[in-house]
């Protein structure tokens, strides 16, 4: 069917020419003519009395507020003629603040950049949609005459004059169509630019829904390591400890078996512990439940508890954060206590996390030897990841030989 | 013995009323929630409760709610807690009455069937078990100040009295003589400041309080 549609006949380019899109669009053109004056002979109205009775002071601010709210309405009824007849929807400018107040009201519309280019638009599209109008109803008269004499020097057996005037009728018939594309499309133009969102509005908009729809990956991916964790925790650590239990019950009952099968279930028994440890230190990392249930505090000191080194903790916050940025937290110093035990050779660490105005702020220091660099390996990096994406900024310092200074600073106003 | 089991893994309630019925401790009643586990106290006056943490309907803390509900209503009623984690937070709150015949272990103890038997008997008595884990991010509380005064050996005694062992089984983990726990135990309290005394759980009591509580 596509392959049909790009190869069109030249019949085909013809008709369409001269589609029901096309009498839509001179109608446009015509329509245009009327509301584009009303618009505009209000507007100068309004502005020409303003400037006549200037020295009442009341005039001139009853007309800028008359202006003000009849444009939404001037600017709506245009769009209605585009949708109605070119089938194209301008998309609406976003509405200033709502306000009662109504100076405030004023204000906010008058230094709304919306508001001038509306005017703009409204002011600008006579002009446009007149010359528009003689153009196109100039090139169809021109047609209707040209085929009229063209027929009547034909039937009066004057066939000299009639063939060239023959060829202008259908030149025109080409010609007018083309013409009301051309003016609609100029019009168009003029209305996505003037009367639509400008592209600060499209913009903030964007950053709206895109904002909202990272919370909502964020959230998800949250709830995922949750149930992640939860189902871990009801299945396959309750079977090994199950199976670990076991194995310590035959190996400390069992003690009359030859000396090989004692090593093999003590091995069996030594590596089902291990799994447990391996298993309850993985699922820990993905969202601990006391992080949940007592928050940041509760749950840091079982971390620095278990590293391999001993590590200082200083938790100062005394109002929770959003459950997102406890969990981006815990992750930063979760993943920097493994980087250290991994790279640093640190005999010693610091964690601090406190409240600072609006911003959660978590250091993670040792005195290690230093020189991390975050454009190699995927943890750190991972973890700038992490901290963007709840607006936080993540500083590493690492001097070679000076150990490695890691600050989160994680918004929560 | 006779205790009341609340755990509400239906392999493992079975796996420990075994490990437990093997070492002639009678389970009286097990249950499956927190609920359960109130009624079950009730009806049976158990000597001992073991309890896991994270039960039904919530899934969060209700065994240790449940715990710290029977501590209560039944002062003195010995309790181990089980749990997949090991929470200082929920350590503190446990401890924050009473810390005699207080247990609060790893899930994962239980593979070790003769020390796991030993600690029960040990809260059964009135002692305390305290799992090594919930030790150490006690320990990291307080790992400032007058802690850094100790000793490496001195620390690891302190971890272990913290845990509710004797000075033998102290000396047995160590393996050093009981006289040289002694010494430790008597320089960890004079550079503590704490008082010197006799039994176990008192110690353990003393030395909580100092690392948390106080």
């Amino acid at each position: 069917m596509s392959d049909a549609r790009l190869i069109a006949s030249p019949w085909e380019r013809m008709r369409g020419h001269w589609s029901a899109a096309t009498w839509l669009r001179t109608i446009h053109v015509m329509t245009g003519v009327p509301i584009a004056l009303f618009a505009a002979a209000t507007l100068v109205g309004l502005a020409l009395a303003s400037i006549v009775f200037i020295w009442t002071v009341v005039v001139p601010v009853a007309a800028l507020a008359l202006t003000v709210w009849l444009l939404p309405w001037l600017t709506r009824l245009q769009r209605a003629r585009f949708a109605a007849f070119l089938d194209v929807e301008i998309p609406p400018v976003p509405a200033p603040e709502a306000t009662r107040h109504p100076w405030r009201w004023l204000s906010s519309r008058v230094r709304a950049d919306s508001t001038w280019r509306q005017l703009t638009y409204h002011l600008l599209s006579p002009l446009l949609s007149l010359v528009g109008f003689v153009a196109v109803i100039l090139a169809w008269a021109a047609c209707l005459v040209a085929a009229w004499f063209s027929v009547e020097t034909w039937v009066s057996g004057d066939e000299r004059q009639s063939v060239p005037l023959l060829v202008i009728t259908l030149g025109l018939l080409v010609t007018a169509p083309w013409l009301a594309r051309g003016i609609t499309d100029l019009d168009l133009l003029a209305a996505r630019a003037l009367l639509g969102p400008s592209r600060n509005d499209e913009l903030a908009r964007r950053v709206v829904t895109l904002e909202e729809s990272r919370a909502e990956v964020i959230a998800a991916a949250d709830a995922e390591r949750r149930r992640i964790e939860r189902d871990l925790h009801d299945g396959p650590q309750q079977r090994l400890v199950s199976l670990a239990m076991h194995l310590g019950m035959v190996r400390t009952t069992l003690t009359d078996l030859p000396d090989p099968a004692k090593r093999m279930i003590a091995q069996a028994h030594e590596e089902a512990k291990q799994a447990l440890k391996e298993l309850r230190d993985f699922v820990r990392g993905l969202h601990p439940a006391v992080l949940t249930d007592e928050g940041l505090d509760a749950a840091l000191s079982g971390l620095a508890a278990r590293s391999p080194f001993p590590v200082r903790l200083h938790v100062d916050v005394p109002e929770r954060p959003a459950p997102a940025v406890e969990a981006v937290a815990f992750f930063v110093v979760s993943e920097a206590l493994t980087n250290i035990a991994k790279h640093a050779e640190a005999t010693s660490a610091e964690v601090m996390v406190w409240r600072d105005g609006d911003l959660l702020r978590v250091v993670v220091s040792d005195d290690g030897r230093g020189g991390a660099d975050p454009e190699r390996g995927t943890g750190l990096r991972g973890l700038t990841q992490r901290v963007g994406s709840v607006d936080g900024a993540l500083f590493i310092e690492s001097p070679k030989g000076g150990g490695t200074t890691i600050t989160a600073e994680l918004p929560c106003g | 013995m006779r205790v009341v089991l609340a755990e509400d893994s239906v392999l493992l309630r079975e796996g420990l009323v075994w490990v437990l019925g093997a070492a002639g401790i009678k389970v009286v009643a097990s249950v499956g929630d927190a609920d359960g586990l109130l009624r079950a106290v009730d009806e049976h006056r158990p000597d001992l409760v073991i309890t896991d943490v994270r039960m039904p309907p919530g899934h969060s803390d209700e065994g240790l709610r449940a715990a710290l509900v029977l501590r209560r209503q039944y002062p003195g009623l010995p309790i181990v807690v089980l749990s997949q984690y090991v929470e200082e937070r929920y350590a503190t709150q446990l401890l924050s009455t009473e810390t005699s015949g207080i247990g609060y272990l790893l899930k994962d103890r239980v593979a070790d069937v003769t020390d796991f038997i030993a600690a029960v008997r040990r809260v059964a008595e009135g002692g305390t078990a305290l799992d090594p884990e919930v030790v150490a991010q006690l320990l990291i509380r307080r790992h400032s100040d007058p802690l850094d005064r100790l000793t490496r050996r001195e620390y690891e005694v302190l971890a272990l009295i913290a845990e509710g062992r004797s000075n033998l089984g102290i000396a047995e983990a160590l393996s050093i003589s009981e006289s040289a726990v002694g010494k430790h135990i008597n320089n960890i309290f004079a550079k503590l400041g704490l008082p010197n005394t006799e039994s176990d759980h008192r110690r353990v009591l003393a030395v909580l309080r100092f690392l948390k509580i106080s």
